[in-house]
């Protein structure tokens, strides 16, 4: 059993399962933090970005970060945990020769289309005027500045997708429910548990009949909106594949929402306008279940909310009917019946509105102060470029980071210098290292496996050894393009037998609650399934030429002599001996059991624990007497 | 004991002697013997066993009954205890030997009763209540109670053992103490009999070799040296020393821990003390040194750390080692106030202990060593240590302490403020030890300001507290407007916090959560703006009239929560703003006190919480002093004025008070449906009637004033008893209309009529006096077999 890990961001996993005949891909997550190193691609020509010094051209935008270590196109399988971690999936499907199927749950298939969706719209929105490439060069790209002349494998960067590319990946997707178990190949059986980290999010368990392999990959077990983690079912692990964890362990989701609250607030009370740069899924639906309730509390019931992003619209309604999806409470919302999301009620009275994009009637609409939910978070494309170009110069805006993908040092970047207020709420649901080692303790897998970088402290803070996963053995960890064989062997595998096969055997009770039998039968192996059938009859003689070559054609199948068990006792032996007129025997004693000397005949009984023989001269008649006296003593079957 | 009780006594008596009742709930018996102590404590026992003969005859009878009910017998045992530990009473019992025939070694000893270990419990707390006079001592050694006691020490229930022991420790205390006198020497001779036989029986313990007689020794000395230091336990040392020093020398040691437990129990205090301040510094010196603090003074870290034990604990397990520090920290702010006692009471290393448990809590503090690894990876966002650390630190804000820690206390202060990972209950504990620290700060500056640290502190803090205003988390915003309010109360005159206040938003995020959802922020938010207006600094003139502002008045604003608020709280912590305003004399209320009275007791009176009711009485009663003046008594300096102005100031006064209707809203509190609304009540009146006593009035308008009352004022005053008679009854009151009482003569009428004294006392009494009597439980105990009766009966 092999895991090949193509990815070294431990949030976006991708790793590849070898597990008995199958080859499983964990979760393709596309990290984009390379795009940080790019200009923000603003929707409305920008004189200060265009006129930036040095390299102001553009190139594609996303980036695909994987290795040839393993020949895509042989992959069975691609079980998805999360919408984050689908984000690759396209390049995948499209340009490997994958011919295999996807397997994830229906709201993370939906809101995984939005999220593609956002991103190629964003991308394809402001068409580029010059795309360059030669600077990838690695004799070009070794003159370039800091960042990029560090940047590793910029060969493997690929440019955003297609809508026609998504459709066609998400396409090879079958849907999937919770706790629903998939045969594949008749191998292993895969079955998704609820994760309790996003709408649909799942952890997997890759199992046969005597192994099982625990995929936890984005987690929580926070109470927000998702239905809540299933413990139980990954117990008994022989291996836990660990990935996902929170990205800011140090900030309590908790904390962090108080401090986007008070900010925002703050802001607000003095007419100024804040900006979140956000997904359209995920975090924003409980920021703004927070903000329902917070508003009156804050004063702020005439401040308008906006989101903006393509999907907006979808993504607002699609949560209020994944009803099932949902935690308890959301879910009997449902048959009250009510909205299980309260931002229903912030559309309703108009609190809350969403737009497609800044173009149209949000442009007619707008209203200051405000505050403004739009993507991307990396703020280098998307309606947020915007917003950073127009309220970046004043003091009373602020900009609040609650998305912990990208460093929103890096994302400021190209804005500075900056008058407006920044603030770095990262709200990451996601297990933290107090809840993996009790959940560890919880589940007990025999092993652990996980990323490199959760087995040693941020390097920012390294004396925080609370920031490790402890457990006993101590995990294994692995790296980007790192190949490791997982701790156990396979031992058993399960075989079906034949009712009529069945029926023919005798067992025999060799001791107390043992019984057993010989069976001769033929293994019969298809679809990784075994089965015993009954043996062909033994050969008849060939009546004809004809027959005799049929039954060529049929495996040689001697009869088979039957197996013995059981000891000698040698006074009894010996007795018997005496009783069949042997005279004169004696016994001596050996290291491993007995020499029965019967010296008229000149013969040797050798009896040891596991074989005796008998060793006489030429007397064949002799031997098969003794032979026969022998075996009165043992068990045949 | 009252008459009724001695009416009720003989029936009780005879249920309990009789053997076909039983007294089902032996809490009873509990409660008769702890009324029979507080009655022979009061009053003479010999005269109660007198004049009630019962008494003696339940004695009697419980003695001759075979088959005693053993609860019973033991109840008589400690029974007789009280009553013979009177000398008198003792002599009074010994003529009828009943003493003899309940404590002698032919009394129930004997009898199948004594199994029950409750009986030989009450035996021996019956001698116990009475060793407290020679005779009884003599009277135990002579009928062979002390070797009961002796063998009691081996008793199969530990409870009646432990009991013996003491019991043999208070004898020969008591026998030892009334020999003060006499010097003692080791000789047997010098020492009376009872004491010669205990000392006997101890020695004879210790030599005996068996283990369970030497523990049973050596734990009557144990708790006799730790009781007991007079001159006399030094001779009883020397006495036993060679036998404890015996046991020392025996191999295998016997009785190791009861030698453990003497040894201890003899070490003098002081040394005791040190130890154990000792071990309280240990766990926060192996904190230190985990992160390699410089060492400090004397006592805390001089001493190598040696102890791994401490150690040990500290990292098991994280439950164990918050657990160890939370307790340390405890005990070490309660000593604190205590610290000048502590020769070295070490200030600055706990200062900095503490320091460092808050830096590990937050992931500041750099570990020196693998033990300090292991404390930060437990201690990194544990609540309950932050949550005791920030306790002890405001503690330790009283005491001398260098400026270079005091900017540390500052910085931690303010990360702990400003991090988003406290929780509530943890930024609570924050916001007052910087309370405590900003207070002690303020006190060390000779000038009348802030010093130039705290000024700059100030700066940090303010906008802090601005974002804890506007927290989500109510809890949060409720400790910030405490802290706010705190604040200002202490330093609501101080240039420099008036200046840095005013600069930031905070009084406006302050007056906008009197509008906050959850009741007790708008409670906390009333007070604070309160403060605030008290002290100038908030921008909103509180105005009593109504004003045709575009902004409503802070006044009507807090009148407006007073008369709707849905919760109490906001509306308590009005009115006792109101109060604080009209106390102080804010300035905006001195302008027309008597109308800012008369619109907030008009709201008050249909208050439905009992506690609004109160405190509004108690702003009348600041309005009424400060119309009428203190009491006399109070200010016996005043200058005097001729009584004729002061009756004619007095009537005016009193005419404007009824013009105000003052009176109605006190006198339909008199009649309240709640007792401390109706006692405030009746303190004023009384406060009032001794007031109006002093200037004559009362005297003065006597009987010629009665005959001008009209008809119609009788009937209020008529109406106005009416209506709190039936609230004597229960009954709600009839009366809805409320009589108006205009005149200040109907006033004086009513406080002449009304036994303001009387209702006092009345109201006084808690509601469950009754209950409480000795005469309910004679009762109780009574109906509780009458009861049983009904129930035989019904069975056939």
């Amino acid at each position: 059993m092999k895991l090949y890990s193509l990815s070294g961001h431990p949030t976006l996993p991708c790793n590849v399962l070898k597990f008995k005949s199958t080859t499983i891909m964990l979760d393709c997550g596309l990290d984009m933090t390379s795009t940080l190193n790019f200009l923000p691609l603003p929707l409305v020509q920008s004189p200060r970005l265009s006129n930036l010094p040095g390299w102001a051209l553009k190139d594609g935008n996303t980036f695909l970060d994987k290795t040839e270590l393993i020949d895509l196109s042989t992959v069975d399988v691609i079980l998805i945990s999360n919408y984050h971690c689908m984000m690759a999936l396209p390049y995948i499907t499209e340009h490997t020769g994958f011919t295999g199927t996807v397997y994830a749950t229906e709201p993370t298939v939906q809101i995984g289309r939005l999220l593609m969706e956002e991103l190629v719209n964003f991308i394809e929105r402001v068409p580029k005027a010059q795309s360059a490439s030669l600077w990838k060069n690695k004799e070009v790209q070794r003159l370039l500045p800091a960042p990029l002349k560090d940047a590793v494998e910029v060969s493997t960067w690929r440019r955003c997708y297609t809508m026609q590319e998504v459709n066609s990946a998400l396409s090879k997707i079958q849907l999937v429910g919770y706790s629903q178990k998939i045969e594949l190949f008749g191998a292993v059986q895969v079955t998704p548990l609820s994760s309790g980290y996003a709408l649909g999010s799942s952890n997997w368990i890759i199992q046969s009949h005597y192994e099982k392999v625990s995929y936890v990959s984005g987690s929580s077990l926070l109470t927000t909106h998702p239905q809540p983690m299933d413990q139980t079912s990954l117990k008994n692990s022989d291996v836990l594949i660990l990935t996902g964890l929170t990205q800011i362990p140090t900030a309590n989701p908790d904390g962090m929402v108080g401090e986007f609250c008070s900010n925002l607030a703050l802001t607000v009370r003095n007419g100024g306008n804040v900006l979140i740069p956000c997904y359209p899924s995920g975090v924003i639906y409980d920021l703004l279940e927070c903000l329902y309730q917070y508003i009156d509390s804050a004063g702020l019931s005439n401040v308008p909310f906006y989101f903006i992003s393509p999907v907006a619209n979808s993504s607002l309604e699609f949560a209020q009917i994944f009803a099932e999806w949902l935690c308890h409470n959301k879910q009997t919302k449902v048959y009250l019946p009510e909205p299980p999301f309260p931002h229903a009620e912030l559309i309703q009275t108009n609190k809350l509105k969403h737009y497609p994009s800044i173009h149209g009637d949000f442009s007619n609409e707008f209203k200051q102060p405000c505050v403004v939910f739009t993507g991307h978070p990396s703020l280098r494309f998307g309606d947020v470029v915007h917003f950073m170009e127009l309220w970046g110069k004043s003091s009373l805006n602020t900009v609040i980071f609650t998305e912990p993908d990208f460093s929103y040092l890096d994302a400021l970047a190209p804005y500075q210098p900056l008058a407006m207020k920044c603030i770095y709420c990262p709200i990451d649901t996601r297990l933290n290292f107090i809840q993996v080692s009790k959940l560890l303790k919880e589940v007990q897998p025999l092993h652990v496996v996980c990323p490199e970088q959760y087995t040693q402290p941020p390097p920012a803070q390294a004396h925080r050894m609370d920031l490790v996963i402890d457990c006993q053995p101590p995990a294994m960890s692995y790296r980007r393009a790192e190949v490791l064989a997982l701790p156990f062997k396979r031992r058993y595998e399960k075989i079906e037998i034949m009712p009529e096969l069945a029926d023919s055997l005798v067992p025999l009770e060799i001791k107390p609650g043992i019984s057993l039998a010989t069976v001769s039968a033929v293994l019969h192996t298809k679809d990784n399934k075994h089965v015993l059938q009954s043996p062909p009859r033994p050969i008849q003689p060939p009546a004809s030429k004809k027959r005799k070559r049929v039954s060529d054609d049929i495996p040689d199948c001697k009869l088979l002599k039957p197996l013995l068990s059981g000891s000698i006792p040698v006074d009894q032996f010996v007795q018997t001996l005496e009783k069949h007129g042997f005279s004169d025997v004696k016994v001596e004693d050996t290291a491993k059991g007995h020499i029965v000397l019967l010296q008229e005949a000149e013969t040797l009984i050798q009896i040891e624990e596991d074989s005796t023989h008998i060793i006489c001269d030429n007397d064949e008649m002799l031997r098969v007497r003794l032979r026969d006296l022998v075996l009165k003593f043992l068990q045949k079957f | 004991m009252d008459i009724e009780c001695s009416r009720l006594l003989p029936s009780v008596c005879a249920v309990l002697v009789d053997p076909k009742q039983f007294v089902a709930d032996d809490t009873c018996l509990e409660k008769l013997l702890d009324w029979f102590k507080t009655v022979t404590e009061a009053e003479s026992s010999l005269l109660v066993l007198q004049e009630n003969p019962c008494l003696t005859e339940l004695l009697f009878h419980v003695v001759k009954l075979q088959d005693v009910n053993s609860n019973i017998l033991s109840f008589t045992l400690r029974l007789a205890g009280i009553f013979a530990a009177h000398e008198n009473s003792f002599q009074y019992l010994q003529q009828g030997e009943v003493l003899l025939s309940l404590f002698s070694e032919a009394g129930p000893l004997s009898r199948p009763a004594w199994e029950d270990p409750s009986v030989r419990s009450g035996w021996i707390q019956g001698v116990g209540s009475m060793v407290q006079h020679e005779r009884a001592v003599q009277f135990l050694c002579d009928c062979g109670a002390i070797d009961v006691i002796f063998s009691l020490q081996g008793d199969p229930s530990l409870f009646v053992a432990s009991t013996a022991s003491q019991l043999l420790v208070h004898i020969l205390g008591f026998t030892m103490h009334s020999r003060r006198a006499v010097p003692l020497t080791t000789q047997d001779c010098d020492w009376p009999v009872c004491a010669r036989m205990i000392v006997g029986h101890i020695e004879e313990s210790l030599r005996s070799g068996t283990v369970p007689q030497i523990t049973q020794a050596l734990n009557v000395l144990t708790t006799l040296f730790g009781r007991c230091h007079e001159s006399w336990t030094e001779v009883l040392w020397m006495r036993m020393n060679p036998f404890v020093g015996s046991l020392l020398e025996k191999e295998p040691l016997l009785a190791a821990h009861s030698l453990v437990d003497l040894f201890l129990s003899m070490a003098r205090p002081q040394t005791l003390r040190t130890k154990a301040f000792n071990i309280l510094l240990q766990p926060l010196a192996c904190v230190l040194q985990a992160a390699s603090q410089p060492t400090g003074s004397p006592g805390l870290l001089d001493e190598s750390l040696n102890d791994s034990v401490i150690t040990d604990i500290l990292l098991s397990s994280k439950s164990s080692c918050a657990g160890l520090l939370c307790q340390t920290l405890a005990h070490l702010e309660e000593l604190q106030p205590m610290s000048h006692l502590l020769i070295d009471w070490p200030h600055v290393p706990l200062l900095s202990a503490v320091m460092t448990i808050l830096r590990f809590c937050s992931g500041l503090a750099t570990p020196a060593s693998s033990v300090g690894d292991r404390l930060c990876g437990i201690l990194i966002g544990c609540f309950r240590v932050q949550r005791s650390a920030l306790d002890f630190l405001g503690t330790l804000s009283q005491g001398p302490s260098p400026s270079e820690l005091i900017r540390g206390v500052v910085e931690i202060l303010l990360v702990y403020l400003k991090s988003p990972d406290s929780s509530p209950t943890v930024l609570k504990k924050a916001f007052q030890a910087t309370l405590k620290w900003l207070l002690s700060l303020s006190k060390t500056s000779t000038s009348s300001d802030l010093c130039p640290q705290t000024q700059h502190f100030l700066r940090d803090l303010f906008p802090i507290l601005q974002k804890r205003l506007c927290s989500p988390c109510w809890e949060v915003r409720d400790s910030a407007l405490e802290f706010l309010t705190q604040l200002t109360k202490h330093w609501g005159g101080r240039a420099g916090f008036r200046q840095a206040l005013l600069s930031s938003e905070v009084p406006e995020l302050a007056e906008d959560l009197l509008r906050d959802p959850e009741s007790y922020v708008r409670a906390s938010a009333v007070t604070a703006m309160g403060q605030l207006s008290s002290r100038g600094l908030c921008s909103n003139p509180i105005g009593t009239g109504s004003k045709n502002d575009e902004k409503k008045s802070l006044f009507l604003e807090l009148l407006e929560i007073l008369s709707t608020d849905s919760e109490g709280f906001p509306r308590r912590a009005v009115i006792q703003v109101f109060t604080e305003w009209l106390r102080e004399g804010h300035t905006d209320v001195s302008k027309d006190k008597e109308q800012f009275v008369t619109k907030v007791l008009q709201v008050v009176s249909c208050d439905l919480d009992w506690e609004v009711r109160v405190q509004g009485l108690e702003l009348a009663l600041v309005f009424l002093v400060q119309t009428l003046g203190q009491h006399e008594t109070e200010c016996p300096y005043a200058v005097e004025m001729s009584s004729v102005t002061q009756s004619t100031q007095l009537t005016e006064s009193l005419q404007m008070l009824c013009h105000m209707k003052l009176f109605d809203f006190i006198f339909s509190a008199l009649c309240d449906c709640d007792r401390p609304v109706a006692r405030k009540s009746c303190d004023i009146l009384l406060y009032l009637k001794a007031k109006l006593a002093h200037h004559g009035s009362l005297q003065g308008s006597g009987e010629a004033c009665t005959e001008s009352l009209g008809t119609q004022n009788t009937a209020w005053l008529e109406t106005t008893l009416r209506k709190w008679k039936a609230r004597d009854q229960g009954q709600p009151s009839e009366v809805a209309d409320r009589g108006d009482c205009q005149e200040p003569d109907d006033v004086l009428e009513v406080l002449r009529s009304v036994d303001l004294e009387g209702l006092r006392g009345t109201l006084a009494k808690s509601s469950d006096h009754i209950e409480k009597s000795p005469q309910s439980l004679l009762q109780d105990m009574l109906a509780t077999v009458g009861i049983l009766e009904e129930n035989e009966a019904d069975c056939y």
